[in-house]
């Protein structure tokens, strides 16, 4: 095996480690805003790595990966509103809508192409986001409150915020571990294969898409999940939670992170949301000490920060911040 | 005929007004390597595409191992023994070169919806793999990745994928196309040593390789068959030094 401690794995067991400890700061300090923002980041961050699933390791790249989240969370908001509270009923039952619809869609979406997938993964995801906001009894573009989180047996209490943190954290660690065993089995080499070069994967014998199609569900359920995850976590169900902008968030995610790799996509959703928290705020303090006293509405322009930077990791760090700390890829063996 | 391994009657593909398959028949023998010739843009690429599958004819039968294969999908064709090489290189440029072999042993070891153990531990496909790779001479590059190697040790490894599953017909087109004198002379040789155990269709413009290493010769010029026999017998055809061997002389001059 390769050697243990290099900078990427130092990085990822850094942050797995801040993550762990991150409850006992916020109950020491009372910072609950933090633990509910990495509530969030961990959220998204399962669904980062769910597109990353097929983005990055299977060259699919899905512009309407948010829909996921939406189906998974509202799933949980229509059944709450009926009444039936119990995370035995509404979880599964997110499950399965988000693998159903992953079916639906792929089926007809894997049979194209590039632009043609992208744009129609987008019409798709458009499409329900439509659906939701004309449902009336649940809401419509108000979208609607879930009084009770999904109720499973005692102890397991999803309202207490510590508890539901760890739920999220290890429930991203299990996604994350999952990936990493898919993409390395047969499973995963015949999806990394279609990616590279689907032709000839066709000319030594695979029947590409259906392996496509089961990695496009297998994603789409991990996304629904972190859709439940997400309406338990804001206790709040709007179509806006699977607009296009929020599939790009997601896309962004996996970009800035690293593609193709298995823990990048967290990183990612880390880099992104802290960034949206702290750029405001820097700009904001830049612009007093620029001027003495801070410009009204200066914060408001952080993403003319924010853009530049993903402009610059694109382009100069293909691999996104997983790839900057990562080896170059080298020769295992040399000659002989 | 009885012995053919794979029959082509009346394969015929038009583009437009372009007919780049034109009532195409030949057959190929068990064993024997069968070599096909022509100008460019006589058709034999378009040939090939049909008989892996990637092209659909639009009139004509192809039979393979006694079953007509005419409407089967590639994968299918694959699975049942007939294996092709690309005329451009195509590799799986993400992995390394043992990976690229090791994947198309994958591919005839039964389905790949295994999700958990690691491909890359499994025995099962790696060894198969290396010989394959031994057979072409990459042992030693085995762990490269494909982007450090060099254009003729990729066209070795195109050969070492198509070898890997273990077919009982190899289609292979322009193998020698981009390759310097020691390397087309490697590829003759492994190729000679191949056509031993294999039915073999090849399409090269190597005139030397090709009568050095055909059974049967099949012309083909503007889609058309125009003749078809011994190495001895083409190279007397008046049509075929008309019409190929003219357009050679073209080309140099």
């Amino acid at each position: 095996m390769m050697a243990v401690v290099t900078p990427r794995n130092t990085l990822v067991a850094v942050l797995l480690l801040l993550l762990a400890l991150l409850p006992v700061y916020c109950s020491v300090t009372g910072n609950y805003f933090l633990m509910s923002l990495f509530t969030r980041i961990l959220i998204l961050g399962m669904a980062a790595v769910s597109l990353n699933l097929i983005m990055g390791f299977g060259g699919m790249v899905s512009f309407g990966h948010a829909v996921y989240l939406g189906i998974g969370g509202y799933a949980v908001g229509i059944l709450a509103k009926e009444g039936i509270n119990s995370g035995f009923v509404q979880w599964p039952v997110a499950l399965l809508a988000s693998g159903l619809f992953a079916l639906g869609v792929g089926a007809l979406c894997l049979r194209t192409r590039g632009v043609y997938f992208i744009m129609i993964t987008l019409a798709f995801a458009q499409m329900i986001y439509y659906v939701a906001s004309g449902l009336d009894r649940y809401g419509g573009d108000d979208g609607l409150t879930i009084y009770k989180r999904s109720q499973f047996f005692e102890p397991i209490n999803l309202s207490n915020k510590t508890f539901f943190y760890y739920l999220c954290f290890v429930l991203l660690l299990a996604c994350v571990y999952l990936v990493w065993r898919l993409v390395h089995s047969r499973f995963g080499m015949v999806i990394q294969g279609a990616r590279s070069n689907e032709r000839r994967m066709r000319a030594i014998g695979f029947p590409v898409y259906r392996y496509k199609l089961t990695c496009f569900v297998i994603s789409g359920v991990m996304c629904g999940l972190a859709g439940v995850l997400l309406a338990n976590h804001t206790d709040f169900i709007n179509p806006s939670i699977m607009f296009w902008t929020r599939s790009g968030d997601l896309i962004v995610m996996a970009v800035l992170g690293g593609m193709g790799t298995v823990f990048g996509p967290v990183i990612g959703a880390i880099a992104l949301l802290v960034l949206e928290e702290a750029l405001p705020v820097l700009i904001g303090g830049a612009s007093q000490l620029l001027t003495g006293h801070e410009v009204q509405g200066a914060r408001e322009y952080w993403q003319l920060i924010l853009g530049p930077m993903l402009l610059l990791i694109v382009l100069f760090a293909r691999g996104g911040i997983d790839g900057m700390l990562a080896r170059p890829p080298r020769e295992v063996k040399g000659h002989g | 005929m009885a012995d053919a391994l794979l029959t082509i009657e009346g394969l015929t593909k038009r583009f437009g007004g372009v007919i780049a398959s034109d009532n195409v028949g030949l057959d190929v023998r068990k064993g024997e390597l069968h070599a096909i010739i022509g100008p460019n843009g006589a058709g034999k690429t378009t040939l090939i595409g049909q008989l892996c599958g990637e092209i659909v004819p639009n009139a004509g039968r192809i039979h393979f191992d006694g079953r007509d294969i005419t409407a089967l999908p590639v994968h299918d064709r694959s699975l049942l023994g007939l294996a092709r090489s690309f005329q451009i290189t195509s590799l799986f440029p993400h992995f390394t070169a043992l990976d690229n072999v090791a994947l198309a042993v994958q591919a005839h070891a039964g389905h790949s919806f295994r999700f958990w153990r690691p491909a890359r531990t499994e025995s099962e496909l790696r060894e198969p793999a290396r010989v394959a790779l031994d057979r072409v001479g990459l042992t030693h590059r085995a762990n490269t990745m494909l982007s450090s190697m060099s254009h003729g040790e990729h066209r070795q490894l195109e050969l070492a994928i198509a070898l890997a599953s273990k077919p009982s017909m190899l289609l292979l087109d322009e193998p020698m196309a981009g390759l310097g004198p020691d390397e087309s002379a490697r590829m003759v040789k492994t190729l000679r040593e191949l056509k031993r155990e294999l039915t073999i269709l090849l399409i090269e413009h190597d005139m030397e390789a090709v009568f050095a290493l055909a059974d049967r010769i099949t012309v083909l010029v503007y889609g058309r068959v125009i003749a078809s026999g011994s190495p001895a017998d083409i190279r007397a055809n008046a049509e075929v030094r008309q019409a190929y061997l003219g357009e050679q002389e073209i080309a140099h001059g």
